[in-house]
């Protein structure tokens, strides 16, 4: 069993993938990410079930507004870019653009949750649709709450592994959780990708 | 909560408790695993036992019709998510690693967090019964009966809540062993050199990764339903309660396959040993797996057959369902064939094997018989269901988990099991079985409901319903036997040759028993399917190594992943009484202001930063300690 020291010196180009336990962790998160589809597949079709049942509530085509939306995906399109500059930065060794590209990734991150909590705060405060409004209600705030759980949860992460990058530098160790904490980060922009279409686009044509 | 060895080689090594609770070896998990599957069995058979006694006799009243409500519930749902499912990761966790010729499993932190998670869950869903009430609504909690209308009490959070946290065990499991499988095999154990048990194990576990998230999903939004006033299933608000069924049985069909998968690959080791015959068409068997997994998850809607979805969808779903009977029955053949011709030892594990066959075939039978839908609406909701699942579910899940445990008891306990009271245990669970469920068919047939909590006299049901409750206690008594051997065998003095049933074909056997905590001093070289029987034949007494001894790296115990457990325990608790009304002013503060429930996830998020800035250097095990225990 190969053994995950620190390497002092050569790291091989693809660090994350030099130890057995790097090996299996990207392959063990290959296969989480597939359980999350799953779980983000059943919540859009929920969703999908249930986005015309306004109950007397607002509409969908009456609540959006496109350009925070709009302003909201470009940002995460662009977190999504900076993580590859990450990685790319981690198969050239170059640690300082390595630490660079993940705190943009972070602020990005924490820039669209900002809008998100706005854009909920003015829905439940000023439109008054909340959980309970009706089904469709229901539905985006749990289908778009548990994208928005997922992007905190990968701020928090990626900043934890910052921090570990600070501490301990780029090793064989720390390579595999930075790759597999970017493969998260593409799966939740394009799970936004397919909110942003089919809660926000579809909900404004009707 | 830092580790203390966190930077050191010299790691800690507990023992007793702390051992059990900080484990990390698979061996060791997988025998938590069958302690505690084990203890929910128990618990789920008196929830059994009490159900068949009241319904002994028309018109009885040995509980009321609220208890016997909780009863079917909590039976249903014990036995299905916390009895069956980690007996069998118990058995996965203590055979698949030796199987493939690895050391671990891919993951061994995340499987002592699947099991802790399991645990917790399983443990939340039972406190239901001192707090207020268990869960109500049947197994499938089907809206509005599940709905704070009709379900007042707690019970059906308990429901969503631990079942989540359960549930989220059972995906960890699977993750872990579809990524063991993958990458974890001996040099020459190629895909199709695998063990049966193996594939069933990684099908199974690939099937558990794409429908635990569906209910996963499907609790969260019930939840939502009567915790946070969310409207997904009430029609009041413009939800559809039709919606929680399609979750329920995207997810509840694999489910089954998930259970039955793992047995058809114990049934596939016992039969070709105790025959000493290879197993009859091997690449047929992995065939079907594959294909029953594939179409498992295309006919859900045959349990939705009378709830409207229309003559189209219901003829394709019946179709679909039909379909399955074909791989499932090449199996069958090739397990007859297997026993064709062989030198068949009637040991107990074998006599369950051989009993599984025809009992299973039954329960296909009669799922063929539901699966077509004008029928099934004479059938649906009458014990003829119930005698359906229960002969697939006891007379082949069950049949084969003891058939494996009796296999496989000496490679975990390193005793072999009384074979004597093995047979006892054999013939007083079969008989008592069929007595049990046989009878159930004609009462579905003659129009008895299921989940009623009495009938009137009269109608032909009596005499059926005594004999099924008679059986019931037959039962009772064969898992008793079961248990007297266990603690008749743990006195004997560990003992049991390395491969106790002479004939063993696959690795597992041609370590020791028990193995150490490293299984295998070298790694095996695998030169074809039976891997072991193979050398053996070929005149050798042990595998060929594929490397030469040297230390080897085993990873650190943690207590991590029970404080992880525990938060989300308490974070459950939190979460479920936060629209309680409390008289006591400090609970309405710590429950109504969700403190509870943050601090429990408070504590499971610091344990995980925990894990994630102290690396785990694990420790080794060095060439003389080695060859120290291969002399003694
Ligand atoms: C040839 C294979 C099978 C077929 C064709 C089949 C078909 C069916 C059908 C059509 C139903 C719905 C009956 C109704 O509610 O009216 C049903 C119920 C059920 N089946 Fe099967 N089945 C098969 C195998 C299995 C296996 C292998 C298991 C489990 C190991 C299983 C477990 C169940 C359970 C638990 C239910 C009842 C669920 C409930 O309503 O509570 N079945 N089966
Ligand atoms: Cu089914």
């Amino acid at each position: 069993m190969s053994h995950a020291e620190h390497v002092n010196g050569e790291l091989p180009h693809e660090p994350e993938k030099a130890t057995l336990e790097g090996r299996n962790k990207v392959l063990g998160f290959w296969l989480f990410l597939g359980g999350e589809a799953v779980l983000f597949g059943t919540l859009f079709a929920t969703f999908l079930a249930l986005r015309g049942q306004n109950n007397e509530g607002p509409t969908a085509s009456e609540l959006f507004s496109l350009p925070i939306t709009a302003a909201a995906t470009l940002i995460l399109l662009v977190s999504s870019l900076t993580s590859v500059f990450a990685i790319q930065a981690l198969h050239r060794h170059n640690i300082e653009k390595l630490k660079l590209w993940l705190i943009v990734t972070v602020a990005l991150g924490l820039g669209f949750l900002g809008l998100e909590i706005y854009e909920f705060y003015e829905y439940i405060v000023h439109e008054s649709f909340n959980m309970k409004t009706s089904a469709f209600s229901s539905a985006f705030y749990t289908l778009v709450g548990f994208h928005g759980a997922h992007v905190a949860f990968g701020v928090v992460w990626i900043s934890l592994l910052i921090a570990q990058l600070y501490r301990k530098g780029l090793t064989v160790v720390t390579a595999p959780k930075v790759y597999v904490s970017a493969m998260y980060w593409h799966f939740i922009d394009v799970v936004w990708v397919f909110i942003f279409s089919v809660v926000y686009l579809l909900g404004k044509v009707g | 909560m830092a580790h203390a060895h966190a930077h050191s080689h010299s790691v800690k090594r507990y023992t007793g408790i702390m051992d059990w609770l900080t484990t990390v070896d698979h061996k060791k998990i997988g025998i938590l695993y069958l302690i505690a599957g084990g203890f929910f069995f128990g618990i789920g058979g008196i929830e059994a036992i009490l159900i068949r006694l009241q319904l002994i006799k028309p018109m009885n009243d040995l509980v009321s019709a609220q208890v016997f409500n909780e009863l079917i519930t909590m039976h249903g749902t014990t036995m299905i998510f916390l009895g069956v499912m980690p007996v069998i990761f118990a058995l996965m966790n203590a055979v698949i690693p030796l199987q493939i010729g690895a050391r671990d499993v891919a993951f061994p932190f995340l499987n002592s967090l699947g099991f802790w998670t399991f645990l917790f869950g399983g443990l939340l869903l039972n406190l239901s019964w001192i707090m207020g009430g268990a869960p109500d609504a049947g197994w499938t909690s089907y809206p509005p009966l599940s709905s704070t209308d009709y379900s007042p009490t707690h019970g059906v959070d308990f429901y969503t809540i631990g079942l989540q946290i359960a549930g989220l065990g059972t995906l960890i499991g699977g993750i872990n062993f579809l990524a063991t499988i993958i990458t974890m095999r001996a040099p020459g154990m190629s895909f199709m050199r695998m063990p049966m048990f193996t594939w069933t194990a990684f099908i199974t576990s690939a099937m558990i990764l794409f429908a635990f998230p569906a209910i996963t999903v499907g609790l969260v939004l019930l939840s939502f339903d009567r915790l946070l006033g969310a409207n997904f299933f009430d029609v009041a608000g413009g939800g559809n309660p039709v919606l929680w069924q399609h979750i329920f049985w995207i997810f509840g069909h694999p489910e089954v396959y998930i259970l039955i998968l793992p047995a058809f690959g114990i049934i596939s080791e016992v039969i070709p040993t105790f025959s000493r015959k290879r197993l009859f068409g091997y690449s047929s068997m992995v065939f079907a797996t594959i294909l029953i997994a594939f179409l498992g998850f295309m006919v859900w809607a045959h349990h939705m057959f009378t709830t409207g979805l229309g003559p189209v969808a219901n003829a394709l779903f019946s179709i679909a369902t039909m379909l399955i009977a074909v791989p499932t029955g090449i199996k069958i053949f090739n397990w007859l064939f297997t026993m064709w011709g062989g030198q068949i030892r009637f040991t107990s594990a074998n006599l369950f094997a051989i009993g599984f066959v025809p009992t299973f075939v039954m329960g296909g039978v009669t799922g063929v018989m539901l699966a077509s839908a004008p029928a099934d609406f004479q059938f649906h909701d009458t014990y003829f269901v119930v005698a359906h699942f229960h002969y697939v579910i006891v007379g082949g899940l069950v049949f084969g988990l003891f058939s494996g445990l009796h296999y496989w008891w000496p490679k975990m306990f390193g005793r072999v099991l009384n074979e004597t009271l093995g047979k006892w245990t054999f013939w007083l669970f079969a008989i008592g079985f069929h007595m049990t469920f046989f009878v159930q068919h004609f009462l579905g047939l003659l129009g008895m409901q299921r989940r009623i909590v009495s009938y009137l006299p009269n109608q032909n049901f009596d005499e059926l319903n005594f004999i099924s409750t008679i059986g019931a206690i037959l039962m009772g008594i064969g898992v008793l036997a079961f248990l007297a051997n266990v603690v008749a065998t743990s006195r004997k003095p560990v003992g049991a040759a390395a491969d106790p049933w002479e004939d063993g074909r696959t690795l597992e056997w041609s370590i020791p028993s028990p193995p150490p905590e490293y299984n295998f001093k070298q790694i095996p070289l695998v030169r074809g399917i039976d891997a072991y029987w193979k050398e053996k034949m070929a005149g050798n007494k042990e595998m060929t190594p594929s490397e030469p001894v040297g230390p080897i790296h085993m990873p650190s115990p943690s207590i991590l992943p029970f404080v992880m457990s525990l938060g989300l325990f308490i974070a459950g608790l939190g979460f479920m009484f936060s629209t309680e009304d409390f008289s006591n002013s400090f609970m309405s503060l710590i429950f109504n202001k969700y403190i509870v429930l943050i601090v429990g996830l408070l504590i499971t998020f610091a344990a995980m930063i925990a894990r994630s800035l102290y690396d785990d250097h694990g420790y080794h095990i060095e060439v003389e300690e080695l060859e120290g225990e291969g002399k003694a």
